[in-house]
């Protein structure tokens, strides 16, 4: 697909916004429907229209598949770290009152990171899977 | 109330029906996990009409009083569905490397190359 | 209904964008019940990672699939029975849209009335998912991630050749 002139630059004009839409849901998820899980998606997605368009050796040179896979590991090292920090500061496991002197700041900040957590697992693996099943087929001869 | 306030378990009953008979009849396996999903989805509908309560709206508090669907079954259903996408993803790759290894995905051509060897 | 199209359809191609399609209208009936976040979800996911990846199976294992050969009297005949005792199952259950339903007595009232002042944040979703039950979250993630690993193991390995298809030049997969 990499002479479709009308594919390439409605891609280009499209993967930005997708990009932004998903940090919005990702951050206004407190307010509005949305948060980690749909962020992820949304964010994965937008690689994989990019990977659709151009190709898929040129989305592997802007985001390998190693670390889609790592960024799928580090989310639940997020998540399991922030529960670990609450042992730490004297709560219980996922206590999120105890991170700020404030109890809802506390909660506000916890359910941020594990937010991010949540995202960054659910786009690595979103993109792994992408990754696997494209990559098996320009496998074949 | 009538026996009509029970509609929505029908539905689901019947959607789960036909994911069940095309996850039993059907020998082809991407065929089976579509039926698979569609019993999935099935569920989730059980959850979320379960949830629902006549004049409610959507559980993001509003100032004032309001009455609310109930949260719990949202919160369950939505991790359910990326849980679930992963495992699809998961028998989709076992699928394609039984086709890889037995150059077919049809069940009974799978078994019938079992007994040849 | 597009489920019973779903069912008759041999081409696998069309039968993945009417799953698509499945997943779509189940969305907006997941809003029409006023679970907003979950149909924004299943609208992300199912309709669209999920169809991308399905036709990228198709591509892998071909899509025609084969007559079924067997007699189809069996299954619908398991199919009914059990349709037919879910049904009655059913009978004893709440109503539709009854706020007096037991599962809106239970733990949700208390999630409706303290989580605006305790977490601060009015999507009750986002706060239930994330701090009331953050065990369950966790674990679902974690389920997430050995999905992946899974995958990619399966999928990154080198392929190997199916009977009678040139065994000479294959060198281990």
């Amino acid at each position: 697909m990499e002479d479709r002139v009308i594919l390439r630059v409605g891609a280009k004009i499209l993967i930005p916004y997708i990009l932004l839409f998903a940090l919005y849901v990702q951050f206004h998820g407190d307010y509005g429907p949305g948060g980690g899980f749909q962020a992820g998606v949304i964010f994965a997605s937008a690689f994989i229209l990019y990977a659709l368009i151009y190709g898929l050796a040129h989305a592997r040179r802007v985001l390998p598949l190693e670390l889609a896979t790592f960024c799928a590991a580090l989310g639940v090292v997020i998540f399991a770290g922030v529960g670990i920090v609450t042992l730490l500061k004297g709560g219980l496991f996922l206590e999120y009152g105890v991170l700020r002197h404030d109890p809802v700041h506390g909660q506000h900040l916890g359910i941020l990171l594990v937010e991010l957590g949540v995202f960054t697992t659910v786009f690595g693996s979103m993109v792994a899977f992408f990754y696997s099943f494209a990559g098996r087929r320009t496998g074949r001869s | 109330m009538s026996v009509l306030g029970l509609f929505n378990y029908w539905i689901f009953v019947f959607l789960m029906m036909v994911g069940f008979y095309i996850l039993i009849s059907r020998g082809n396996l991407v065929k089976k996990i579509i039926g698979l999903n569609i019993f999935q989805t099935s569920v989730f509908i059980l959850y979320i009409s379960m949830g629902k309560v006549t004049g409610g709206t959507a559980p993001i508090l509003v100032e004032g009083d309001a009455v609310y669907s109930n949260p719990l079954p949202h919160v369950l259903i939505l991790t359910a569905i990326v849980v679930g996408v992963a495992t699809t993803a998961l028998g989709l790759s076992l699928v394609v490397r039984i086709k890889e290894a037995y150059g077919t995905i049809e069940e009974d051509e799978i078994q019938a190359e079992d007994l040849r060897s | 209904m597009t489920a019973i199209a779903l069912l008759r359809i041999r081409n696998l191609v069309a039968v993945v964008m009417l799953a698509g399609i499945y997943s779509l209208l189940s969305a907006g009936l997941f809003t029409v019940m006023d679970a907003v976040d979950v149909a924004f979800t299943e609208a992300v996911v199912g309709a669209g990672i999920s169809t991308v990846l399905m036709l990228g199976t198709l591509a892998l294992v071909g899509r025609k699939e084969k007559a079924p050969d067997r007699h189809p009297v069996l299954p619908l005949f398991v199919v009914l029975v059990t349709g037919a005792a879910l049904v009655y199952g059913t009978l004893d259950m709440p109503r539709f849209g009854d706020p007096g339903n037991p599962i809106h007595h239970h733990v949700a009232p208390r999630y409706l009335e303290e989580s605006g002042h305790e977490i601060g944040i009015p999507n009750v979703v986002t706060s239930v998912l994330a701090s009331y039950r953050g065990y369950d979250t966790m674990g679902e993630i974690t389920v997430i991630f050995t999905a992946v690993v899974g995958v990619v193991l399966l999928m990154a390995t080198r392929r190997r050749r199916w009977p009678g298809e040139g065994k000479g030049d294959d060198d281990g997969g």
